[in-house]
């Protein structure tokens, strides 16, 4: 059962990573990034490239990794939505632009990538164990340790950033009402673009984080799309301590159900745990109600 | 009726009469026949989700309801020995129950929340149907569905799209230009408005969401028995999407739209075939390009000169 809490914790963090990423994007610009898991999985690409072909440290590929995607972020604001959202006439056209990049990216890297599964080398070796694993210890091997604390270095980094600086409460200012905030002198478009790069680059940095310890094909988009999707349904869409509880409590359930249930079962129970959720709950945990 | 209408009208028809002609025209060409029957039943799925539009949600959950019907006809065929014709009604019916129970209670989440809530959907109507155990058999799907109709010659299951086409267009038409069509604009517009107005909102958007689902049941009905057998993966999230990006390419305002972005797409990518491999990264690219040059679709081209000179 150890084992299962250490499992449930190590996802937890980088799926909370995940669904910040998200959270940040929808509460700046009122949009769903659903290219937010191909971006993650150009993340890890990246990293496999850098890191598992050319052989640079991955303390190199890592930040990479990020910086690459928090520039798709940028070209993507400014060459897709800018244009879309001045001059929408239906509020779903955004939303189509959304499902148009994440088609977009996904064939783009199955072009490209092909459908190959890949992994990297291990960044570190060895594990810690606890007590004796036959007699109901458990294993933290070093890989997920790390991949665990460097997701949570980066949510602290970040909050501390959205928290502390000035970009930081610009970005909060926009989230809360871009007119006051454009009235107070906050330049709303350049925090537009910081939000939507910092979005993207989290999904990269995710993804650059879990190569390490599972690999990734050009259709895992989708999937982590998906999970995105209900972690930040279950927190409440557009706020910080949303996505970090949806993204634990959707770790330690996918641990959990992994644990105890057959494959893809898992799954179909948390979508209707979440559907069953959101009827009592439609703005999430900590959402605020919006149209 | 307005100019829009008529046009809208006048294209539908055309198009209806065009493709019943055509195999007197070109004879029964067994492969142009085939692409045409995908492009009907694609529209009739796709029809379904254009009327969701209408309402002001955006449904990526059709896929699952098309999955639902093609199993209750791969079911009921091959375990029961129930006839096609039953079966087909049966699936919408299965389709429109279904999906009346789950939108009575997802159908109050709006916008973004509603599309995300949808997705997961259809991953989980999948993951139903994968898990299914014997009853479904997982993912080994159902296959070597009877046929309906007897004979060599492909033009009975021909006129048989076209027929479903013409009752999809049909039901989307007769529910758009009536009282309830109204209803569901000023639902899309505003809904509090709406209701403020004495509009039962959520009995009309069940409603609508209900004959969304049962057009979706119906094409999965059809397409279950054109390829004789349904899997899991016959249709997928993808599939929802394609959906959606028929509708918008044909014009989200415009009845014919499903339609006639389903046949534009559909043949673009016929005509295209050698370049099948790039095929989906096409459909990326273009449908960022129709939102950002094409922002109301193939049939509103046009649509404001007509307008003006009424």
């Amino acid at each position: 059962m150890i084992q299962v809490l250490i499992n449930g914790a190590v996802l937890g963090c980088v799926y909370a990573l995940v669904a910040l990423g998200l959270t940040m994007v929808f509460s700046i610009m009122r949009v769903v990034n659903f290219a937010h898991g191909q971006m993650y999985m150009l993340g890890a690409f990246v990293v496999y490239y850098l890191y598992g072909e050319y052989g640079l440290p991955f303390y190199v590929a890592l930040p990479a990794a990020a910086a690459a995607l928090a520039l798709v972020g940028v070209a993507f604001n400014r060459f897709f939505f800018q244009p879309v959202l001045a001059s929408a006439t239906r509020e779903e056209n955004s939303m189509l632009m959304a499902v148009g990049t994440a088609l977009l990216l996904e064939n783009l890297a199955l072009t490209v990538f092909g459908e190959k599964q890949r992994g990297v080398p291990p960044v570190v070796d060895g594990a810690f164990v606890f007590g004796d694993v036959a007699e109901g210890g458990a294993i933290l091997t070093h890989p997920n340790a790390m991949v665990a604390a460097l997701a949570a270095l980066s949510i602290l980094g970040l909050l501390a950033f959205v928290q502390y600086t000035r970009p930081g409460r610009a970005l909060r200012a926009v989230a809360q009402d871009k007119e006051a905030a454009r009235l107070q002198g906050v330049d709303v478009k350049a925090t537009t673009t910081l939000g939507f790069a910092i979005g993207a680059g989290l999904a990269g940095l995710a993804g650059g984080l879990l190569v390490t310890v599972y690999g990734v094909n050009s259709g895992v988009g989708v999937n982590i799309s998906t999970k995105a999707f209900i972690m930040v349904m279950i927190g409440g869409a557009g706020v910080t301590s949303g996505a970090i509880v949806g993204g634990v409590l959707l770790g330690f359930a996918e641990a959990i159900g992994y644990d105890l249930l057959p494959g893809s079962i898992t799954y179909l129970l948390i979508f209707v745990a979440m559907i069953v959720f959101l009827v009592f709950k439609p703005n999430g945990l900590f959402g605020k109600p919006w149209g | 009726m307005n100019p829009l209408k008529k046009r809208d009208l006048a294209i539908a028809l055309c198009f209806l009469a065009a493709l019943a002609a055509l195999p007197l025209a070109i004879g029964p060409s067994r492969y142009l026949l085939s692409v045409l029957m995908n492009c009907a039943g694609l529209s009739v799925v796709a029809f379904g989700v254009w009327l969701t539009f209408t309402i002001g949600r955006i449904n990526i959950c059709q896929a699952g309801f098309a999955l639902i019907g093609g199993y209750t006809t791969a079911i009921v065929l091959s375990r029961h020995g129930m006839s096609f014709w039953l079966a087909l009604p049966l699936s919408a019916l299965a389709s429109a129950a279904l999906g009346a129970i789950i939108g009575s209670f997802i159908l109050k989440l709006r916008g973004i929340y509603f599309s995300m809530l949808t997705i997961c959907l259809t991953e989980a109507i999948r993951l139903a149907f994968l898990n299914g155990g014997e009853f479904t058999q997982g993912s080994r799907g159902i296959t070597g569905l009877p046929q309906p109709f007897a004979g060599e010659s492909p033009l009975p299951m021909y006129y048989l799209a076209i027929a479903l086409l013409g009752v999809a267009l049909l039901v989307t038409w007769r529910v758009h230009y009536s009282r309830v069509g109204r209803i569901f604009r000023a639902m899309r517009l505003n809904e509090d408005l709406a209701e403020s107005f004495g509009t039962d909102v959520w009995r009309y958007r069940v409603t609508a969401f209900a004959i969304a689902c049962a057009l979706g049941g119906l094409g999965g009905s059809y397409f279950a028995v054109f390829t004789q057998s349904v899997y899991p993966q016959s249709f997928t999230v993808e599939h929802s999407i394609y959906y959606m990006l028929y509708c918008f390419l044909g014009g989200l305002e415009f009845v014919s739209g499903a339609m006639i972005g389903a046949f534009v797409l559909t043949l673009l990518f016929e005509v295209l075939s050698q370049f099948q491999q790039y095929q989906t990264l096409v459909y990326g690219v273009l449908m960022i390009g129709v939102i950002l040059l094409l922002p109301n679709g193939l049939m509103a081209i046009r649509a404001r000169a007509l307008e003006a000179k009424a």
